[in-house]
C-alpha cells in the first residue's frame, strides 16, 4: 500500500516538467508544422487555416506543399543552408584545435589551480553574450583597436578590412563558443587514466605517439560532445552574422529572421524552420544520444 | 601534477584566457572614453554613464528584464530540479524518454527554431483560447523552457553523486521519504540550485534571439533595446551599459562561487 502511494506520490514530480514541455516546447513544433503547409494571408495572425468553413458550410481543409517547393527553387534557401553548414564546420573546427590544448593543460595542472582555470574559462560564458559580441566588434571594426595597433606598430600601411568578413564571423563563432568546446573536453581529459600514458612511455612510445595512440582516442566522448555543442547553435546562429558579417554572409538563422520580420511571411519561415530542424536531426540524435546515455549510467 | 607542466601548454592555456578576456576589458576601457570615436581616446570620462542613468528607455527595460529573469529562472529551477529528480531518482516510469529528450533539447537547439515556434504556439493558443497575449507573460513561458535545461544538466550531475543510502538511512531512523529527502539530499545538492537559478537569472537577462520573436510591441527587454542601438552604429554608452552589466554578473558569480566554496569546505569538514 505504501508502496503503491509511493509510486502515485512519483507523479507529483515527473508530470509538471514533463507537461510544462510538452505544452511550451514540443507542441510548437506541432503548429510549425501545420502552418507551413499553408498560405500567407493578409489578417492577423498572417497565415491561412489548414481548417476552414468554405461558402457551402461544410468543413474542408486545405494544405500545401508551394512553401516546401519554393524552398528547393528560390536558391536563397540552398545557398544559405550550405553557407551555414560551412561556416559553423570550419569554425567548429577551430574551436576544436584551440580549445583542446587549453583543455590539455587545464587537465594536467595541480587540482587547485584547475579549480581557477575552470572559474576563469566558465566567467565570459555568463557575461552577456550579446555584449561579447559587441565588444569584438570594437577590435576589430576598421578603426578598431587592433587596427590601430598595427598601424601604430608599422605593420600595415592602411586599415585591414576584417568587419562584414567571413573571418569576423569565423571569430565570433570561436570567441563566443570556446567554453562550450573546452568544459566537455576538460571533463573527459581530466578523467583520464594517467597510467595508461605512462604504459605507453614505459614501452619506449614516444611523447607524441602517447598522445595520438592513447590521449585522443580516449577523449574522443569529449571531442564529440565540445563539437556538438558548438556545431549546432553555430549553423543557427543570428546575432554573430548580423553584427559581425556582411550582406554577402546570409546564414541561415538569418534568412529565418528576415523572413519572419522583414518579408512577414510566417508560413515560408515555418517551413524554412521545419526544414532546417529535419537537417539537424542528424546531429541533435547524436547529441541527445551521449546527453541521455550519461543520465542512464 | 605528476610532472612540471612544459612551458608550451602554459603559453596556449594563457593565450587562449587572453583570447577571452582582452575584448572585454577593452570593452570596459572604451566605456570611460570622453570621445564619441570608438577608437580614439579623448581622455577619461564617466560621461556615458550618467547619460545612461537619465535615459528612460534602457531604464524601463533593465526593469522588465529583471523582472523576467527573476520569474523565469525561479519558475525554471522548481521543474527543471522535479525533471531531474525524477530522471535520476526514478528508473523507470512512462514518459522517461520523453522528458530526458525534451529537457535535454533546448541544450542545443537553435535559439531562433524555438523562437519562431514558440511564438506559433502563442498566436495560435491567442486564437483558440485567449490567452496569452504577447508581452511579458510569453517572454518568461519560453525563458523558462530553456533555463530548465540548464538547471536540470547542473542538478542532475549532483543528484547523481549525492549518496542514496544516506537517504535510506534517514528512513530507516523512522523519517519520511519527503523528511529524509529535504535533510539529507537537499544541503548535498544545494550548491548545484544556487548557482543553475544564477545562471538562468544570467541566461534570461541575456536573451535576444527568442525575445524578439515571442515579445510584444509594449515589452522591449534590454538586450532588445541594446541590439537596436548597436544596429544603429557606434553608441558609446551601449558601453557603459556592457561594463556595468558584465562587471555586476562577473562579481555576483565571483562571490556566489567563493561562499559556496567555503560552505562546501566548512560541510567536508564537519563530515
Amino acid at each position: 500500500m505504501a508502496r503503491l502511494v509511493a509510486r502515485r506520490g512519483r507523479w507529483f514530480i515527473i508530470l509538471p516538467p514533463l507537461l510544462f514541455l510538452f505544452v511550451f516546447f514540443l507542441i510548437p513544433f506541432a503548429f510549425a508544422l501545420k502552418i507551413s503547409f499553408g498560405e500567407a494571408a493578409l489578417r492577423i495572425p498572417p497565415f491561412t487555416d489548414l481548417f476552414g468553413r468554405g461558402a457551402d458550410g461544410h468543413l474542408h481543409w486545405q494544405a500545401s506543399l508551394a512553401n516546401y517547393r519554393y524552398l528547393l527553387t528560390d536558391d536563397v534557401y540552398v545557398v544559405a543552408v550550405l553557407y551555414s553548414l560551412r561556416t559553423a564546420f570550419f569554425a567548429t573546427l577551430m574551436c576544436l584545435m584551440v580549445g583542446y590544448p587549453m583543455a590539455y593543460a587545464m587537465a594536467r595542472a595541480t587540482k587547485s589551480t584547475q579549480n581557477i582555470l575552470m572559474m576563469v574559462i566558465i566567467l565570459p560564458f555568463w557575461t552577456s553574450f550579446l555584449l561579447r559580441v559587441y565588444a569584438l566588434e570594437s577590435i576589430i571594426r576598421d578603426n578598431g583597436l587592433l587596427n590601430a595597433v598595427l598601424l601604430q606598430l608599422g605593420l600595415i600601411d592602411h586599415p585591414l578590412r576584417m568587419m562584414h568578413t567571413t573571418f569576423a564571423i569565423y571569430l565570433g563563432i570561436v570567441y563566443s563558443y570556446l567554453p562550450f568546446m573546452v568544459l566537455p573536453l576538460y571533463a573527459t581529459l581530466e578523467k583520464l587514466d594517467r597510467t595508461l600514458l605512462e604504459a605507453a612511455s614505459d614501452l619506449g612510445g614516444r611523447p607524441w605517439r602517447a598522445f595520438f595512440d592513447v590521449t585522443l582516442p580516449l577523449s574522443m566522448p569529449g571531442v564529440i560532445a565540445g563539437s556538438m555543442l558548438v556545431f549546432i547553435p553555430a549553423i543557427g546562429e543570428y546575432v554573430i552574422p548580423a553584427l559581425l558579417g556582411g550582406p554577402d554572409n546570409l546564414m541561415i538563422g538569418r534568412v529565418l529572421w528576415d523572413e519572419f520580420f522583414g518579408n512577414h511571411d510566417w508560413p515560408v519561415a515555418s517551413a524554412v524552420a521545419i526544414a532546417f530542424l529535419v537537417l539537424l536531426a542528424g546531429p541533435i540524435a547524436i547529441h541527445q544520444y551521449y546527453q541521455v546515455r550519461q543520465v542512464e549510467y | 601534477m605528476d610532472r612540471r607542466m612544459p612551458i608550451s601548454l602554459i603559453t596556449v592555456l594563457c593565450l587562449g584566457i587572453a583570447f577571452l578576456y582582452v575584448p572585454i576589458l577593452v570593452l570596459i576601457g572604451y566605456s570611460f572614453n570622453a570621445s564619441a570615436l570608438g577608437s580614439v581616446w579623448g581622455g577619461f570620462s564617466t560621461h556615458w554613464y550618467s547619460a545612461l542613468l537619465e535615459d528612460a528607455q534602457i531604464r524601463k527595460a533593465a526593469v522588465l528584464s529583471l523582472e523576467i529573469a527573476f520569474a523565469s529562472s525561479t519558475a525554471a529551477l522548481l521543474l527543471g530540479s522535479l525533471a531531474s529528480i525524477a530522471l535520476v531518482r526514478f528508473s523507470k516510469f512512462r514518459g522517461r524518454f520523453l522528458l530526458a529528450g525534451m529537457i535535454n533539447a533546448p541544450l542545443v537547439m537553435p535559439e531562433i527554431i524555438t523562437g519562431i515556434t514558440q511564438l506559433l504556439l502563442f498566436v495560435s493558443m491567442l486564437q483558440l483560447i485567449g490567452w496569452p497575449s504577447r508581452g511579458v507573460t510569453t517572454v518568461i513561458l519560453s525563458h523558462v523552457a530553456f533555463c530548465a535545461a540548464y538547471v536540470s544538466v547542473t542538478v542532475q550531475s549532483r543528484l547523481q553523486s549525492a549518496d542514496i543510502t544516506l537517504e535510506e538511512a534517514a528512513m530507516d531512523l523512522g523519517a519520511t521519504r519527503l523528511r529524509a529527502f529535504l535533510d539529507v539530499t537537499l544541503p548535498i545538492i544545494a550548491p548545484a540550485l544556487i548557482s543553475s537559478w544564477l545562471l538562468s537569472f544570467t541566461l534570461s537577462l541575456d536573451d535576444l534571439v527568442i525575445s524578439s520573436f515571442v515579445s510584444g510591441p509594449r515589452a522591449s527587454t534590454l538586450p532588445m533595446v541594446i541590439y537596436s542601438k548597436v544596429k544603429l552604429g557606434v553608441s558609446p554608452d551601449v558601453n557603459a551599459m556592457a561594463s556595468l552589466i558584465i562587471a555586476g554578473v562577473g562579481c555576483c558569480v565571483i562571490v556566489a562561487s567563493v561562499l559556496m566554496r567555503r560552505a562546501e569546505r566548512a560541510r567536508a569538514a564537519q563530515a
